[in-house]
């Protein structure tokens, strides 16, 4: 296999994290902490993780209304997300985003998303700044969305405009299956969303997104010939989300066991752990203590989210714009 | 039960009309439900309607009943071509809903959040609302429109909008806003029998709210408002959801001896500048509440009527209750901050009326 320790250590502690993340997430919701609906990737570790581990601060992803992953991979500080989710004034956006608009510019983030289809040109405009400035070999645009927002006019539009413009965008499309309780069998008119890239005139491939190898390999390809500036390609990856569409969302309404079982059988973790043990490219002993480590983490994160401020009231009215302070509070 | 036992949603001078308590969400899907049966060119369309399909017998799940439960049940009765499942691809398919429109259908739409209305802004603004007029009268639009609004919800920036001004400035488009289970089935019955494209924006607040609603077939003309209250001290002037947070400051402020009258505008484009200005001339004194930004909105427009035509009947300034200039934050206080309040309202009453 090709690839390094360090990064597999890598690809593991994010895998892990993002898990634990969002089960963690998930009970503090319903203890009443999240202020508001959130919608969990567990599941869906694998596509975020290995296309990020590709990435530096310098590259751009735009991210969904199940962004959580996507900000994981990408660095985000995990404390920081818990105290957003909780609007808290310490949270990654100040407490006034939530859990769906989660930002970090600093990382390379260009922020979760709840308009479906709508941070897909966000990651083909980074894109286009990097060819602008001449540095696409240091920074691409990867946009991260699903089978529902497939059915978006805008990812045609912005398919075509990256093909156009030669763009270094990577079009990420996370098919697990559904959007909210609707099938992809039903809502797309094609088996794989990937053969639609040739339209455009830009690679498409299909990629198993329960195998983080997979994915690190077809996204590491689509990656190079970006920074070579050969141009945007298309990844479909195959995966599932393991809870609801969001929180209070009760799969059996509409999935059948025998699907669930199926993919908890390909379960991207356990795949890791079964792949680098065998291969002895990690020990049992080094992937305990990376779960470790993260087990204390999310603790530390429920803890600082519980005991951060609250924001200022006059947060309401601060950020509208840049130079233009206050225009009209409510009127009252 | 009678309007005389009840709440009374109707207003003062409707006595002994025959109904039942029900909850707005019920209320909503039975007037779908009949106006279906009604008319059979009528449709209803929009994500998630079905609620999934199975996978082995391809039958429509009705998992969620569709959003916000508003269609449950309606796809075992109609089946999958009167309630037809759209993939998310909301300009496609409100084009789609106004080209059979223009071809002789009945087409309802269900846009699910409000927010999401700007992806089909295009169809809406250039296609629904212009088609007759620009074609010079050939045609006709008999489109409706629903989404739900509003902040309270933990939705954050993209998900709580309120902006149905936008859509009441478009000529040709009508815009229609129930504040409860009675307004709410009079408002979709005309909206669907309506012969132009009609929006309905319907507050997430007020789907779990019961009210009193008469049992006869009967629609709300669209364009009047009505009085949820009289009174002699100040008017309060509602829509959608504020309708409601008006009469609870009614409440409190009649605890301070102030004789609020309550109107709930109901519809937005046309609007009923009658009732307005009758009301202001009664209590010289008027407050909008609005949950809508307020530049360029409906609280600023029925603001200008009130001053154009009832101007020497006002005793004072004429005040608005508003959100503020600012996307809608998700943390729960700023949240809270960000709607008008009952308190906000009975504030700027007693600002307005000099009391203490
Ligand atoms: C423009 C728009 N339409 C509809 C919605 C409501 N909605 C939120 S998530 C979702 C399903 C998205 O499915 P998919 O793209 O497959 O992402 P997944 O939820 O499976 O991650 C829908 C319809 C929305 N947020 N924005
Ligand atoms: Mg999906």
């Amino acid at each position: 296999m090709d690839i390094s320790k360090e990064k597999l250590e890598w690809i593991y502690t994010t895998m892990y994290r993002i898990r634990r993340f969002e089960e963690t997430m998930l009970e503090q919701t319903f203890k009443g902490n999240s202020m508001g609906v959130t919608h969990p990737s567990d599941g869906q570790e694998a596509p975020p993780t290995g296309i990020c581990a590709h990435l530096t601060d310098k590259d751009w992803i735009g991210s969904t209304h199940r962004g959580h992953g996507h900000c994981i991979a990408k660095g985000l500080d995990t404390s920081a997300m818990m105290a957003e989710i909780m609007g808290k004034a310490t949270g990654q956006c100040g407490g006034k985003g939530g859990s769906m608009h989660i930002a970090d510019f600093s990382k390379g983030m260009l922020g979760a998303n709840a308009i479906v289809g709508a941070s897909i040109p966000l990651a083909v405009g980074a894109a286009l700044t990097a060819k602008y400035k001449g540095i696409e070999n240091e920074s691409v645009g990867v946009s991260f969305f699903g089978d529902g927002a497939s059915s978006q006019g805008v990812l045609h539009e912005s398919m075509n405009l990256a093909a156009v413009w030669k763009l270094p965008v990577i079009f990420a499309c996370e098919n697990n299956g559904y959007a909210e309780a609707t099938p992809a069998w039903y809502a797309v008119s094609t088996d794989d969303i990937a053969s639609r890239a040739e339209g455009y005139g830009m690679p498409g491939v299909v990629v198993d997104g329960m195998d983080v190898f997979a994915v690190y390999d077809a996204a590491g390809e689509a990656i190079a010939r970006a920074r070579a500036g050969e141009g945007p390609t298309f990844l479909e990856l195959k995966t599932y989300r393991y809870h609801g569409h969001f929180h209070a969302d009760d799969t059996k309404k509409y999935r059948k066991p025998d699907e669930e079982e199926f993919y908890q059988q390909k379960d991207p973790l356990k795949h890791f752990e079964k792949t680098v043990t065998k291969q002895k490219l990690m020990t049992a002993k080094k992937l305990k203590s990376i779960r470790d480590d993260i087990e204390q983490e999310m603790l530390d994160a429920v803890e600082f989210g519980l005991n951060s401020p609250m924001p200022d009231a006059s947060s309401l009215y601060e950020d509208v714009y840049v130079n233009y302070s206050n225009p009209i509070p409510g009127l009252r | 039960m009678t309007t005389s036992q009840a709440n009374n949603p109707l207003g003062p001078g409707y006595d002994n009309v025959a109904g039942s308590v029900k909850r707005f969400r019920d209320v909503f899907r039975d007037t779908l439900r009949a106006e279906m049966i009604r008319d059979e060119d009528v449709f209803l369309m929009g994500e998630d309607i079905s609620g999934g399909f199975d996978r082995d017998t391809k039958e429509p799940l009705d998992a969620w009943g569709g959003p916000f439960a508003a269609t449950k049940g309606l796809v075992q009765e109609f089946g999958p071509e009167r309630i037809r499942d759209a993939p998310i691809s909301e300009a496609g398919f409100v084009g789609a809903a106004i080209g059979s429109a223009l071809t002789g259908l009945r087409p309802v739409v269900d846009l699910m959040y409000f927010d999401f209305v700007t992806v089909a802004f295009d169809q809406l603004l250039s296609n629904a609302a212009k088609s007759r007029y620009m074609f010079g009268g050939q045609t006709r639009v008999p489109l409706t429109l629903f989404a739900r609004s509003g902040a309270g919800t933990g939705h954050a920036a993209q998900h709580s909008e309120s902006f149905y001004s936008m859509l009441a400035h478009i000529p040709g488009l009508k815009v229609v806003v129930p504040s409860d289970p009675y307004s709410v089935k009079g408002l979709l019955a005309a909206a669907i029998r309506d012969d132009d494209p009609v929006f309905l924006v319907n507050d997430k607040k007020l789907i779990n709210l019961d009210g009193f609603v008469p049992d006869e077939d009967y629609v709300i003309e669209l364009g009047k408002g009505r009085y949820l209250r009289r009174g002699s001290d100040v008017t309060l002037v509602g829509m959608s959801y504020t309708s409601v947070a008006c009469q609870k400051a009614a409440d409190q402020l009649a605890e301070i001896g102030v004789d609020a009258e309550v109107i709930d505008m109901m519809s937005l484009s046309p609007f009923d500048e009658d009732i307005l200005i009758e009301s202001v001339q009664k209590t010289n004194n008027v407050v909008i509440v609005d949950e809508d930004t307020p530049r360029a909105s409906m609280a600023s427009e029925f603001a200008a009527v009130i001053a154009d035509k009832a101007f020497d009947h006002l005793d004072g300034p004429i005040k608005r209750v508003t959100a503020p200039h600012a996307p809608v934050p998700y943390n729960r206080d700023l949240e809270n901050a960000f709607m008008p309040q009952p308190e906000d309202v009975v504030g700027t009453v007693k600002n307005l009326l000099g009391r203490e």
